[in-house]
Formats: C-alpha cells, sequence, structure tokens
C-alpha cells in the first residue's frame, strides 16, 4: 500500500497512463480508419503520389503539366504557397513599418489615418477581405472581350493583368551566374571596407564601391555574352489571351489581403517596439543635433529591432498559415491542390497528412531562420 | 542685509535675464509647421477627402434605395434593397422563418448576458452559475427546441449571426479550461506528460486552421465505428475548440511564468499537494495576468471563425456569400454583401477591443 504514497511511483504511474491512453485512442481510431476504408474500398499508402494527376492547375509556380504526376501537384501548391507567402510578408514588413512609423508622427492628421488603417484591418476578418478584393478586381475591371490595353501588349481584365513574357533564347545562365557573382562581390567588398572604416577610421564611399561591384559584372555579361531574348507578346482572341505573362485575379487578391493584414500587424508591432525604446534615447540624439529621421535610423530603429524580432516572427507564420485561405478564392495553393487530390483519390487521410506535415515542417523553419536572425540582433552582453 | 552687498556680483557683469523662449507653437504648427509636415497633412487630407467621397457617393448619391433589382443593375451605386430583401436570411440563414424571433431573441439574451458579465462588478461564482445553469440551457432550448412547445429545429438548419456566435463564444468557453491544463501539462516536471502537452501545441499551433476543420470534416467520420455519425456543426466546433486550446494554453504559460516560484515553494511548505497549489495559488494569480491577452485571441478567433463557411457551414459569412449567389440578386449586388459583414465585424470586434484596452487599464489601477 505504501508503494501509491510514495512521489517517484505516483509520477511514473501518471506517465504511464497518460501515455496508455493517447496510445489507446490512437490505436482505436488506426483499426477503425483502416477497417472502414478496407469496407469502402479505398486504397491506401503514398502510392498515389507517383500516378498521373489529370488536372489542370491554373497558376504554377514551377513547370506542370496534367500529365504530371500527383507529386509534382503537390510540389506545384508548395511553390505556389512559398510564392504568395514570401511576396506578402516583403511587401507587408515595408508598408507595417511605414505605417508604424507613421502611428507614432507628430502630425495628428497622418497618425489617425494610420490609426484608422490598423483598426480597419484588424476589426473584419481576412477571409472577408479576400473576398472582398477578389469580387471588387471580378466586378471593377472588364470582360476578357472588351480589356483593356493599358501599352501595346498590356491587358488588364476581370481575367487579370496579361503582358508580355520574355522568353529565353539564350545567355540566361551566363546572366543568372554574372548576377550571383556581383551580389556576393558585393556583400565582400561592404563587408571589407565597413571593417576598414571601423579600424582605421577613414570613410570611404562603401555604398558606391558596392555598387560597381554589383553591376560590373553584369554590365560585361550583357556586353561580351551572347545573349538573345524573344519577348511573348499576348494576343486578344475573341474568348481569351493568350501567350504572355499572366497576373492572374486570385493571385492579385490573394497578395493584397495577405500584405495588407500582415502590414496591420507589423505596423502594431514596430509601433510597440518604437515606443520600448527608452525616451531618454530620443533626447540624447537631439541633444547631439541628430535630427528626427536620423535619430529614428540610426539610434531607436537599432535598439527597437530586438524587441520587435519575436513577435515579428508570429506574424510571419500567421502570414504563412493564412495564405491556405486561398481556397475561398480559387488560388492553387497547398491546400488547393491537396483538396483536388483528395477529391480524385479519396485518400483523405494521406493528403491531409501531407498539408499538414509541409505546413508544419516550413513553419518550424520559419521559427529557426527568424531565432537565428534574432541571436544576431539580440544585445550582446560581455 | 549690508553685509551681503560685497558678494553681490557686479551688474554689468551679469548676462541680462532673459525670458524663457517663447513658446509659439499654435495649434496650426502641429499640421503645417514644416514644409515636409505640411506636405503630409495635405496627402493626408486629400486621401481622406478622396476615400469619403467614394465612400458617400457609393452608399447614397448613387444609391437605389427603393426599387427591383433591375434598376440596381442600371445603377453603378449601392443596392440597398438588396439588403432590406435578405436581411433575414443574412441573419438567421435557413432557420424555419416563423420560428425566427427564437434566434433572435436567443441572440438577444446573449448580447445582454455578455454585457452584463463584462462588468468587473459582476464577477464571480454566481455569475458563473447562472451561465452554466440558466443562460446556456435557455440559449439551446431556444435554439433547438422541442421542449415547452417549440417546434424542433435541426443543427443543419441553423445559420447566420447565432451560429458565428456561437462557435466563438462556445469554441472559446470550452478551450479555456483544455487550454489550462495544456499550459499545466507543459510545465509538468513529468516528462511524458510534458511532452505530450507541447506536442498537441506545438503541432497544433504549427498548422493553419482550415487543416484542422479538414480533419473534422473530412477525416473524422472514417476514425469513427459504424452507426456512429457525429453532427457536422459539433465536429466543426470541436475542431475550434482544439485549435483554440493550444493558442489559450500558449498565453496561459505567460501567466504561470509570470507567478513567482517562491508562491509554489510557499505552498509546499504549507503542505499542500499539487493541485491545491495550482488551483488555489498559482492559477488565480496567472489568470488573471492573462486576461487581456485572452480578450484579444477572442477577437481573433471571433473572426477565423469565418473559415467554416470553406468546410460548408451556414455562418454569418457564409449566408452573405448565399445571398449574394441568390438567382434574383446574382452579379447586381456583388460588394454590398461583404460591406454590410465588414461593418458588423467590425462592430464587434473594435467593441472587443475597447473592452479589451478597458481590462488593461483595470487590472494596472487595481492592487489585490
Amino acid at each position: 500500500m505504501s508503494l501509491i504514497y510514495d512521489a517517484r511511483i505516483r509520477a511514473f504511474l501518471y506517465q504511464l497512463v497518460a501515455i496508455g491512453a493517447v496510445v489507446f485512442v490512437a490505436w482505436a481510431m488506426f483499426s477503425t480508419a483502416s477497417a472502414n476504408l478496407a469496407k469502402q474500398d479505398i486504397a491506401t499508402g503514398f502510392g498515389f503520389l507517383a500516378r498521373q494527376a489529370g488536372f489542370v492547375i491554373t497558376e504554377t509556380a514551377i513547370a506542370y503539366e496534367p500529365t504530371d504526376t500527383f507529386g509534382r501537384a503537390i510540389l506545384v501548391g508548395i511553390a505556389n504557397t512559398v510564392k504568395v507567402s514570401a511576396l506578402a510578408v516583403f511587401f507587408g514588413t515595408i508598408l507595417g513599418v511605414l505605417v508604424g512609423i507613421g502611428r507614432l508622427s507628430h502630425n495628428p492628421v497622418l497618425s489617425r489615418l494610420m490609426l484608422a488603417y490598423v483598426e480597419a484591418l484588424r476589426n473584419v476578418p481576412l477571409l472577408l477581405y479576400l473576398l472582398l478584393w477578389y469580387s471588387l478586381i471580378i466586378s471593377v475591371f472588364p470582360p476578357v472581350k472588351q480589356a483593356i490595353e493599358m501599352l501595346p501588349g498590356v491587358f488588364l481584365s476581370n481575367s487579370g493583368l496579361v503582358m508580355p513574357a520574355m522568353r529565353w533564347a539564350s545567355g540566361f545562365e551566363a546572366l543568372f551566374v554574372a548576377v550571383v557573382v556581383g551580389i556576393v562581390a558585393a556583400v565582400v567588398i561592404e563587408r571589407i571596407l565597413a571593417r576598414r572604416r571601423i579600424t582605421t577610421g577613414k570613410d570611404m564611399p562603401i555604398a558606391t564601391f558596392a555598387a560597381l561591384a554589383l553591376l560590373l559584372p553584369l554590365a560585361a555579361t550583357l556586353l561580351f555574352a551572347d545573349i538573345s531574348v524573344s519577348l511573348d507578346v499576348p494576343e486578344l482572341g475573341r474568348f481569351r489571351l493568350t501567350g504572355g505573362y499572366h497576373v492572374r485575379p486570385e493571385f492579385v487578391a490573394l497578395l493584397i489581403g495577405l500584405t495588407l493584414s500582415a502590414s496591420a500587424n507589423v505596423a502594431e508591432i514596430v509601433r510597440a517596439g518604437i515606443q520600448a525604446v527608452s525616451k531618454g534615447q530620443w533626447e540624447a540624439a537631439t541633444a547631439l543635433g541628430l535630427p528626427r529621421s536620423r535619430t529614428l535610423k540610426l539610434v531607436i530603429l537599432p535598439q527597437a529591432l530586438r524587441i520587435i524580432v519575436p513577435p515579428l516572427t508570429n506574424t510571419y507564420l500567421t502570414v504563412f498559415k493564412n495564405s491556405s485561405l486561398a481556397i475561398a478564392i480559387g488560388y492553387p495553393d497547398l491546400v488547393m491542390v491537396s483538396n483536388t487530390i483528395m477529391n480524385q483519390t479519396g485518400q483523405a487521410i494521406e493528403a491531409i497528412a501531407i498539408f499538414m506535415a509541409v505546413y508544419l515542417g516550413l513553419s518550424i523553419l520559419i521559427s529557426l531562420v527568424m531565432n537565428w536572425y534574432n541571436a544576431r540582433v539580440a544585445l550582446r552582453e560581455r | 542685509m549690508a553685509q551681503f552687498e560685497g558678494f553681490v556680483a557686479d551688474p554689468t557683469l551679469m548676462a541680462p535675464a532673459a525670458r524663457p523662449p517663447a513658446h509659439n507653437r499654435t495649434w496650426l504648427s502641429a499640421y503645417f509647421g514644416t514644409p515636409g509636415n505640411a506636405l503630409i497633412t495635405i496627402v493626408c487630407l486629400g486621401t481622406i477627402f478622396g476615400l469619403a467621397k467614394l465612400a458617400i457617393g457609393w452608399l447614397f448619391v448613387d444609391a437605389i434605395f427603393a426599387g427591383t433589382p433591375a434598376e440596381c443593375k442600371a445603377s453603378s451605386g449601392a443596392c440597398w434593397p438588396f439588403l432590406s430583401a435578405k436581411l433575414r436570411y443574412i441573419f438567421f440563414g435557413f432557420y424555419p422563418f416563423d420560428e425566427q424571433w427564437r434566434p433572435l431573441t436567443a441572440m438577444l439574451l446573449f448580447l445582454g448576458a455578455c454585457g452584463a458579465s463584462m462588468v468587473p462588478r459582476t464577477w464571480g461564482r454566481v455569475l458563473a452559475v447562472a451561465w452554466i445553469v440558466v443562460i446556456l440551457p435557455t440559449l439551446y432550448t431556444l435554439m433547438a427546441g422541442g421542449m415547452f412547445g417549440l417546434t424542433p429545429v435541426p443543427t443543419t438548419q441553423w445559420g447566420g449571426l447565432p451560429l458565428s456566435f456561437m462557435l466563438s463564444f462556445v469554441g472559446l468557453a470550452c478551450a479555456l479550461p483544455l487550454g489550462i491544463a495544456l499550459a499545466l501539462a507543459r510545465a509538468s516536471s513529468l516528462p511524458a506528460i510534458r511532452v505530450l502537452g507541447v506536442g498537441f501545441i506545438e503541432i497544433v499551433r504549427g498548422v493553419p486552421l482550415i487543416s484542422i476543420l479538414f480533419m473534422a470534416t473530412v477525416m473524422l467520420p472514417l476514425f469513427m465505428p459504424d452507426g456512429i455519425t457525429i453532427d457536422k456543426l459539433l465536429r466543426a466546433q470541436v475542431a475550434i475548440i482544439l485549435f483554440a486550446a493550444a493558442y489559450i494554453a500558449e498565453i496561459v504559460r505567460g501567466g504561470l511564468q509570470a507567478v513567482p516560484k517562491g508562491q509554489i515553494e510557499a505552498g509546499h511548505s504549507l503542505g499542500l499537494h499539487y493541485w491545491q497549489i495550482m488551483s488555489k495559488i498559482v492559477l488565480p494569480q496567472a489568470l488573471k495576468k492573462v486576461i487581456p491577452p485572452l480578450v484579444g485571441l477572442f477577437i481573433g478567433f471571433f473572426q477565423d471563425t469565418t473559415l467554416v463557411t470553406i468546410v460548408g457551414l451556414l455562418d454569418f459569412l457564409d449566408t452573405v456569400r448565399t445571398a449574394m449567389r441568390d438567382p434574383q440578386w446574382q452579379g447586381i449586388a456583388v460588394l454590398e454583401g461583404y460591406v454590410f459583414a465588414a461593418v458588423v465585424y467590425f462592430f464587434f470586434s473594435a467593441l472587443m477591443g475597447a473592452y479589451s484596452r478597458f481590462l488593461e487599464q483595470y487590472f494596472r489601477t487595481t492592487h489585490d
């Protein structure tokens, strides 16, 4: 009897019961599921990934044809999800930082306008905004037959923006290499010169040197390599536009919706971060004669960044997860492609397992990257 | 006085007593103080003016206030007859038309009870008991019927705003105890319990809500033994509860971490066991700290319930969408419904946001 009163044994028993319960529920669900699937004659396993998909995906960030496999279709979905979330994070951050700084402006009109912007975005569901932007685009722009030709070869209609696309005949690889070399050279030169400025105190036009390093390889390639590009100009047919590069309204609506909602969250984070920097920092910078804009850039923002980065990570993760709302307006992201596969193969468990695993994996990846960045900007205490 | 005269400095050497610099900032200088500032003001005013002109033009000047769908089609402004014709459907969905006083009463009762519960003075055991024993059963009876001579209405006919309120309110009310349990599990000293807690919380937080809703609506039926079917509404509700619990757990964890360790040690030294320490010492202090962020979370979940429209439940956003797809109005009222829904969501979210700020202020100033 006294064994029950031993704290260690009781702790062990509690854990055993908890694990036992989880295992039992998992086992019960698994066995009923396999019985049900066998009864309904649904295949199990991930063999379907190698089969031919046979459905069209309207927007493909990587090459895809209906004759490709289901596995390829899922990759296209992942690429589309990453594409729209990365763009939304990029634009949302820039817009959000500007709005957040605007919120703290001494100009009452500006700060109140920015407050209204943030409140309007935070108090209405994102899904509602997505549907609203989508139907705005659909209803404001004319149908394809009366597409507006804004510039020669650029058509705007309610099926999106179609513009001439560049098709590389040759020289693409050389140009790509030149750009990569230029970027690497610019970063290295910037590092070296910045270190030299710190050690010697001599000022140098770092930005000019870096720009030169960036542009020289590119210019050399353009001059000496064999580059030929053909323009694929869209043509207005009777019912649709053929050729060219197509920016679809689903993509635009999703990008606008995600960008705006991200910007409202970023703005609040930036505002809170700036306000958390002590007032003495402002006063000290003003006493040194720095104007307000330079104070913000050189003194306040670097310190605010430490407070801003952790919640910013959460916002980026939210944007990434919110991109799954794409299914409501028909942008073929990972969830929508998985949904199509689910309907075609009937293998709901596998399809949902795949997209949940992908979201989980990418979420963890984003967290890791942001934690690494956070460790870089964090205060180094000596 | 005389002996100090020698110490008085020569007045000619002293700097003249200067007046403090005149503060000539008028109210105008905040708007037009510098050229840059003036430019900002003008651009902002221009933006506000442009937006207002657009909104007033669409809402009133070009709008049709009474008329047929055909008249609306001809006009470029808002179509108010659409709203008046569809208002009851938008609010109550397919709930039987003659019985719609019931969801209306339920909604008003719910809002009234919420309003009363928002006043800190009413907080206490009596309020909790009143919710569980009186208010929630009354609401359910009103909605479902089958008692007191009310015709039964199956959940498949529930819809509109009452459904949105129900999904978010019941979701959060049930998720709260679960979330607290998860937070305790995560802070537990037993490794297996901690791993299970962390696993659940991180997995749920790492995936979008829509994937959990898909699981509940598409996958769950496959896991059920033959002959057992669970109501679709209930399945979505459970999904929302599980999702919300993971987020609540993270907020509660923050509160738990803010309680000093000495409190737990003091409890041990008094001879209290784990549950007594948690329920009587740690949780009361921790939960009080996290009430404002919990209200903030609630605003988010109230908006996130709109996602159930993707798995085919008739929530408020979905009734708005289906109303616009009515053949009689299709292609005519393309924006009116969304704008109306946005106003409704904005109203309730902004109200709760204001309440959250009030609570922050309230907890900052009360000491106990």
